[in-house]
């Protein structure tokens, strides 16, 4: 078990460089390539030469990318200072950049929205785990009727609308026309009803759409394991049908539910970007987007690794939940 | 099966023909029946794939003669209507966001053009990245799964270890970060054309792993089949084997994964020009229209509501058909 974990640790600190490496080498071989000078969209899109050359200067931008990765990481554990042109910029550890363009180091503007994204997905995943698996395994056990037809027309549908639309069209259904919610955003610490009621569309809308996607992996899966040779056994040997259906066939339903709950999950801590627009919500998608729009590098950069992080540790968790549900992977 | 090549495949066969034996068809059909030819009888039976099959058609040719269609209603994507809005609000002055003869979708808030053009042309951009990007994902990774599959090894190793890795990134944020960087002008391309060609690019990049690890899984388990045994101990080479033993046998999972990877890719692309980064205007895409229509939800809802169905109609449609396939081509469902 131990040494499972240590593996699992290794694989998860050797991917954590290798994308440190490849998302600078997105972002700073792939403009190069193609012809576009990074030091100037650093600091804005009219500045004048003297300022672009102090950023380059200051970002170390003429060093090889392998330097200023590892200047980079060296920031994210010692923090880093800044100087060239005459001035330097302090920003301390955890350093995961700084913003030339907005004059704010990247760090603190993160950690204040990633409570927003954080709240955003556990919200919207307790409500889909609940949904999606309800739906999923009613459908498997009861194949073919008309609760499992229904269930899996809704799922399909949920499947194939893109979030902005269902988000939108509930707010105006149920915040314009009918009046029922609220859904401005309202910070956790000033209330608590009111930061509730401005999450409860989002929530639904994301889950909505993930509880459609977990529904029809879960009927899938769930009718491939009924088959199985061992649950004729477990029938055989004379267990209870719900025994059956708890013990043996949920369990291993859960496995790649669970892995994909840890990419989900990891992927929206970053990636909700789509619901903190179409919502309005101060999260990390919304910052990045942001950053997008202003071309401000420093920090699409940090939102990328942390969100990678987020991924990793995600899986991390995932694979320490996988050594406890199935006994395989502690024994291998 | 391949096509006969000596005793081995004519030995895989009747193993076939006795499968389709027992599932209880009459022997004259089992004769000639291709993978292909049940799956056709299959789907033909499968009402809703069928209907999300006509549906698609529909869509490609309305995509592929979209300025003749516009040219006959003699409504042009761009032209200004702005006789149409209420000078006040911004919004089009009929009732439904000024659904007219004239405009069957009605018009657009403050500039007046005609939303009914404007979807149609929209479904160029949405097929095209979708189609196109499926193809890029297919190719690479049915060429990285075959090699991975195939050669095992450390080539295996190598290869699996990038598709765990691509599978565990961030995807949309990533293809939203890459498709910003990109400049407006390169390979002589410029504006709309760029940002399609990368559009098509990343999103075919990030989507081959799910390819990828199907093909390699497919090719891993076929490797040891006796047929393949069976070739080699004739002195087939490795291309032989490759070409005319693995990948006709690789063809139907292909398919489906191409099927089910469509309107992932329709999503995306609607998804990036949503938030900005994808086509800009004035080329009309349905994200973008979803992404204006976000200040008209309370005063112009249709704004808002068509762009809406018309992605959900179009990924609904391909979805009902690649499940359709599918079940289709599925060696276990039932004959």
């Amino acid at each position: 078990m131990l040494a499972y974990l240590f593996r699992r640790l290794f694989a998860a600190a050797v991917m954590l460089v290798v994308i440190i490496l490849v998302v600078f080498g997105i972002f700073f071989l792939v403009p190069k390539w193609a012809g576009v000078d990074i030091a100037s969209s650093f600091v804005g899109k009219q500045a004048d030469p003297a300022a672009v050359e102090a950023v380059r200067q200051k970002l170390g931008l003429s060093d090889p990318v392998f330097v200023q990765a590892w200047e980079f990481f060296k920031g994210i554990f010692a923090g880093r200072t800044y100087s060239g042109g005459g001035d330097v910029t302090q920003c301390s550890a955890p350093c995961f950049g700084y913003s030339f363009r907005s004059e704010q180091a990247v760090w603190p503007v993160l950690t204040e929205r990633f409570p927003v994204t954080l709240a955003l997905a556990l919200g919207a995943a307790v409500l889909w785990l609940i949904f999606g698996l309800a739906a999923g395994v009613l459908s498997a056990l009861k194949r073919g009727t008309l609760w499992d037809r229904a269930a899996m027309v809704v799922a399909l549908a949920g499947v194939s609308l893109p979030i902005y639309f269902t988000g939108l069209l509930s707010l105006a259904i149920f915040s314009h026309s009918l009046g029922w919610i609220n859904a401005e955003f309202v910070p956790l610490d000033e209330s608590f009803s009111g930061w509730f009621g401005g999450m409860i569309l989002p929530w639904i809308t994301l889950a909505f759409l993930y509880a459609a996607m977990y529904a029809r992996i879960t009927r899938a899966t769930m009718m491939e394991i009924l088959g199985e040779d061992y649950i004729r056994t477990a029938r055989a040997k004379g267990l209870k049908e719900q025994v059956v259906i708890r013990k043996h066939a949920m369990r291993s339903t859960l496995t790649p539910l669970l892995t994909m709950l840890g990419m989900d999950l990891g992927a929206l801590m970053g990636g909700a970007v789509l619901t903190e627009t179409t919502f309005s919500l101060p999260g990390l998608g919304q910052k990045v987007l942001d950053a997008i729009k202003n071309q401000d590098l420093p920090f699409i950069l940090g939102v990328v690794l942390i969100t990678s992080l987020a991924v990793l540790i995600a899986n991390l968790v995932v694979d320490v939940l996988y050594a406890v549900i199935d006994p395989r992977v502690r024994l291998a | 099966m391949t096509a006969p090549l000596h005793e081995p495949t004519a030995e895989a066969a009747p193993s076939a023909a006795e499968e389709a034996a027992v599932a209880g068809a009459d022997a004259k059909a089992v004769q000639g029946r291709s993978l292909g030819r049940i799956a056709w009888e299959r789907l033909k039976r499968d009402k809703l794939a069928l209907t999300g099959g006509i549906v698609v058609l529909v869509l490609i040719v309305v995509a592929i003669l979209a300025p003749l269609i516009t040219n006959i209603v003699g409504q042009d994507p761009d032209a200004y209507h702005e006789d149409l809005i209420d000078p006040l609000f911004g919004t089009p002055t009929g009732s439904l966001g000024g659904i007219s003869g004239d405009h069957w979708l009605g018009v657009e808030p403050v500039n007046g053009r005609d939303i009914f053009a404007r979807i149609v042309h929209g479904a160029r951009i949405s097929l095209l990245v979708g189609f196109l990007s499926a193809v890029v994902a297919v190719i690479i990774g049915t060429v990285l799964g075959v090699l991975a599959g195939f050669f095992g090894g450390w080539v295996d190793a190598l290869i699996s270890r990038i598709m765990d890795g691509l599978l565990a990134f961030p995807q949309l944020l990533f293809i939203i970060a890459l498709v910003s960087v990109m400049p407006n002008d390169m390979l002589g391309l410029s504006g709309t054309g760029v940002r399609l060609f990368v559009m098509i690019l990343v999103i075919g990049f990030f989507g081959w792993p799910y390819i990828g690890r199907v093909v390699r899984g497919q090719t891993l388990s076929m490797r040891e089949r006796e047929y393949v045994e069976a070739a080699r101990s004739l002195g087939a080479g490795r291309f032989y084997i490759l070409f005319k033993e693995l990948l006709p046998n690789l063809v139907a999972p292909i398919i489906v994964y191409t099927t089910m990877m469509i309107p992932t890719n329709i999503l995306t692309e609607a998804a990036l020009s949503f938030l900005g980064v994808g086509v800009k205007p004035p080329t009309s895409s349905w994200g973008q229209m979803l992404s204006s229509a976000i200040d008209y939800y309370q005063s112009d809802p249709m704004y808002m509501v068509i762009p809406g169905v018309a992605i959900f109609i179009t990924v609904l449609a391909f979805n009902l058909f690649g499940d359709g396939v599918r079940d289709a081509l599925d060696p276990k469902g039932s004959r």
